[in-house]
This record gives C-alpha cells, structure tokens and sequence, in this order.
C-alpha cells in the first residue's frame, strides 16, 4: 500500500507545557499509505505529537510539512490544511446541537462549498458504510459512545482528507463497543488511507500498523514494524512498558 | 395617593421616555456587546487587546461618569450625537431626531456601559461550550467566523441568556440616571418635577415610579426564570 513517498514530516519538534518537555526533538516520517501507530505511557507525548500535525498544539521549535508544504500560521491557509487532515477525538466531539447527518454535512457545504444534497447523498454514503446510516437523523447524546465514534470518523471522511489522525479513538468507550470502532479503522487502513493512530490496543497495532511508533517522556524511543517490535522490542523502556500491558 | 390619578399622564409619559431608551440602549448594547465578545475570543492578539481594553474601562467605570463623559465630552468634540438620527428610527423614537441632544448623549453612554456587561455574559456562554466542539469544528477547517456561527454561538445562547437578561434589567434601572443629565421627562424625572415643582408628596410619587420600573422589569425577570425553567427540562 505505501508508496514511500512521505506525506506527513516532523523534523526536531520541540514543544513545551511550561517547563514541561511534552516533545522532545521528535523527527518522524509517514509516508503515504502508510498506518502508523503511537503507542506509550500516558503523559508520553502522543496525543500532542497527534494534535501537531494539523497545528490544534502549535509547537515551539522544529518543522512540520504536510505534502510538502510546511505547516502555515492561524489563518485561511490552516483551514485549507486542517480540512486536508482529517481528525478523530477521544471524546468525539460531535456538534451536540446537530442531528448525525447534519454533522456530517457542515464541514463539506460550509468548507468546500458543495451543493446541499451532494453533501448529504455522500454522507449518507459514509454513514452506511460506518454502519449506523439508520441513525443519520439522531442527535448524537442519542447514540451509543462506538456509535458516535464511528459518526466522528464518517464526519471526518466527508472532507475527503489526505490523512487521518486518531487520538485515542476507543478509550473513552465502553468494552464492547471499542471492536466496531476498530473494525472501521481497519477497514479504513486497507484501503490505503494514511492514517496516524494513537491507542491502546495492541490488537489493532499488531494486525493493521505498518509501522509502530513507541514514545516516553517525550521522546520517539523506537520505531518498528509491528512484529519487530512487539517480538523483540529494543530498549528497556518499551520491554518494561510491553511487559505491563501483556501480561494480563 | 391622588396624584397618581391626576397626574397619571406624566407618569405615563415618563414611562414611555424611560421604555423608549431601554429598548433603544438594549439593542444598541446587544449589538456592540456582541462586537466586543467576537473581538475577545478572536485569535488575534491586537483584536483581543482592544476587546479587553474595552471590557476594563466600560465595566469598571461609574455609569454617572460615563454619562459626565458623554453629556460634557462629546460636545466639547462637536459632536452632537447626530449619527444617532437614523432616519425612520427617529420617526418613532422622536426624541432621537430633536435638537436638544441630551438624549442621544443618555443614550450613547448607557450603550458603551452596558456592553461591556453584555460583552462578558456573551463570553460566559461561550465558556460554556465544551472546547472540543471548536476544536472539532478547526479539525474540520472551519474558519473562526464560521466555528462561531454554526458551531459555538447557536450552543453558547442558552448559557448566555439569563445573565444577558440581567444585564438588560440592570439596564433599565441605570437609565433612572438620565434625568440628571439633561434628560427632561423620564420616569424618573417625573419624581422631581411632580415634588419639587408641583408639591407633591414624595411616597406617593415614587411608590407611581416604582410600578413603572416594576412594569418594565417584572415580566423581564417571568420570561428569564420560563426560559431557565425549559432549559432544565430539556437537561
């Protein structure tokens, strides 16, 4: 599915919370096609690594591009990208005050300007796909938590990005609803889309990440294929990390 | 208690003057409230200097100085308020368009007043709006204008409204101030020219004051505990 040609580029990202060191000279590269997924102790510096790429965390020091172009200052420009780079929260952040499709449809009419009912057959489209179009006219407080999630990521397909991002997408989700989310994401990444992926699940590290990125104290400590790194992880920090999660 | 058959037309005329402001400065303080709150949570820096520095002054200052200000300061930089003679308005708000200026003065200070309390109610509603909704809506690439306009304002009024309200009655009470500065014929001013001039009895003549504020304020205060009321239920 990769092509190797990168599309998302970190070059010695630094950023600080206070005194903090929440990234520390971070360089990292995904190219497109490429699933990469974060992985890490809270408090490692993930989901801000995550939140960089579309400039939701400005950062203080180092370059990041997107498809060649370094990211751009507040303004038009960043809008123009952000709606390039498509984003899934841990919290899914759907406009409360609109029905499902509703949200789905903002961002495609308001942003790229298409007409009412191309936006709305192609969301409809996306909803059926994440399998909930029967609830296209529901508010999202009345949709289950995987059921909002999988309306978030139909909203965020709507932009038709380049890239998606996923911060934490299944833990703010009850147990039995975080394998329909993963199902979505999976099938997603078959597809070829590029994808950044911080999360918990191993499953979904092992079986659908090219690459898996390990982070700790705000460092990018090793970056590996899957299978490399989860059979034979090099440092200590990810052995100690690993050994916690698996052994229950 | 007579007077308040025998001279129920200047209690009512005084009514009239005092609604006539209040519903002028109420839309005057909405509209450059709202003006102020976008340019406080605007990301530019400049803009959100200007909103605040607006905020700090207006709030924190007696509204009899700003009335001082405006009542000595503008003529004294020829202006007569004359931008406030907007055609059509003054045909039914009459004493916008008259020479004597004094209500346009009363007029432009309980607006600049006003709005900076608007100005922070607004801001509290949209304080309200969890910040994963504008976040999602930049994710989106929604700009600033449009994450206000489909995405936080239509969530932020319901918080907004009952502090907005009251704002609006503290409104209607500050414009008893007008009398003082050149204002003929508010409701308050009625008190003055009915004891002073005319000799009534003070109680009386204020307990008729009062019940014309209470007309105006009452039912302001129904609507606002109606509307808490709906939000609670729909909570």
């Amino acid at each position: 599915m990769t092509t190797g040609e990168p599309l998302i580029v970190l070059d010695s990202v630094n950023k600080w919370f206070g005194p903090l060191h929440v990234l520390d000279d971070v360089s990292l590269s995904v190219g497109k096609g490429e699933v990469v997924v974060v992985i890490g102790p809270s408090g490692s510096g993930k989901s801000t690594l995550c939140r960089t790429i579309n400039r939701l965390e400005p950062i203080n020091s180092g370059t990041i591009t997107f498809d060649g172009q370094p990211l751009p200052a507040e303004g038009k420009a960043l809008a123009k990208l952000r709606s390039e780079v498509g984003m899934v929260f841990q919290s899914f952040n759907l406009f409360a005050h609109k029905t499902i499709l509703d949200n789905v449809t903002l961002g495609p009419i308001k942003v790229r300007k298409e007409k009412p009912a191309a936006a709305r057959e192609r969301a409809l489209a996306l909803l059926d796909r994440v399998g909930i179009a029967n609830q296209a006219d529901k508010f999202p407080a009345q949709l289950s938590g995987g059921q909002q999630q999988r309306a978030a990521i139909a909203r965020a397909l709507a932009m038709q990005p380049k890239a998606m991002l996923f911060d934490e997408p299944t833990s703010a989700l009850d147990p039995e609803m975080v394998g329909e989310v993963l199902e979505v994401m999976t099938s997603l990444a078959r597809d070829g889309m590029t994808m950044v992926v911080v999360t918990h699940e191993m499953g979904f590290a092992r079986h659908a990440a090219n690459r898996v990125i390990f982070m700790a104290d705000g460092q990018l400590v090793e970056d590996a294929p899957p299978a490399e790194f989860f059979g034979n992880p090099r440092s200590e920090r990810a052995k100690d990390f690993l050994s916690k999660i698996l052994t229950h | 208690m007579s007077v308040l058959i025998d001279k129920f037309d200047v209690f009512a005329g005084g009514f009239w003057l005092t609604l006539q402001i209040c519903v002028l400065a109420a839309i005057g303080a909405l509209i450059l409230g709202a003006v102020v709150a976008v340019l406080r949570i605007s990301p530019v820096p400049p803009l959100r200097a200007l909103g605040t520095g607006y905020v700090n002054v207006f709030r924190n200052m007696p509204l009899t100085v700003v009335m001082f200000f405006a009542a000595f300061g503008l003529p004294a930089l020829g202006s007569n308020a004359d931008f406030l003679r907007i055609p059509g308005l003054d045909a039914i708000f009459t004493r916008l368009g008259t020479d004597l200026p004094y209500f346009r003065f009363a007029l432009v200070a309980l607006v600049l007043y006003t709005a900076a309390f608007v100005c922070e109610a607004l801001r509290s509603g949209v304080n309200a709006v969890p910040a994963g909704q504008a976040e999602a809506a930049r994710s989106l690439g929604l700009t600033f204008g449009q994450n206000l306009r489909y995405v936080v304002l239509p969530q932020s009024w319901k918080a907004s409204v009952v502090p907005l309200g009251s704002v609006i009655i503290a409104m209607i009470k500050n414009s008893a101030l007008i009398g003082f500065f050149g204002v003929v014929g508010d409701l308050s001013a009625t008190a003055d020219q009915l004891t002073s001039a005319e000799g009534y009895a003070f109680v009386p003549v204020a307990i008729g004051i009062s019940i014309g504020y209470l007309i105006m304020t009452v039912p302001l205060g129904a609507l606002l505990d109606r509307i808490e009321k709906r939000q609670a239920v729909a909570r």
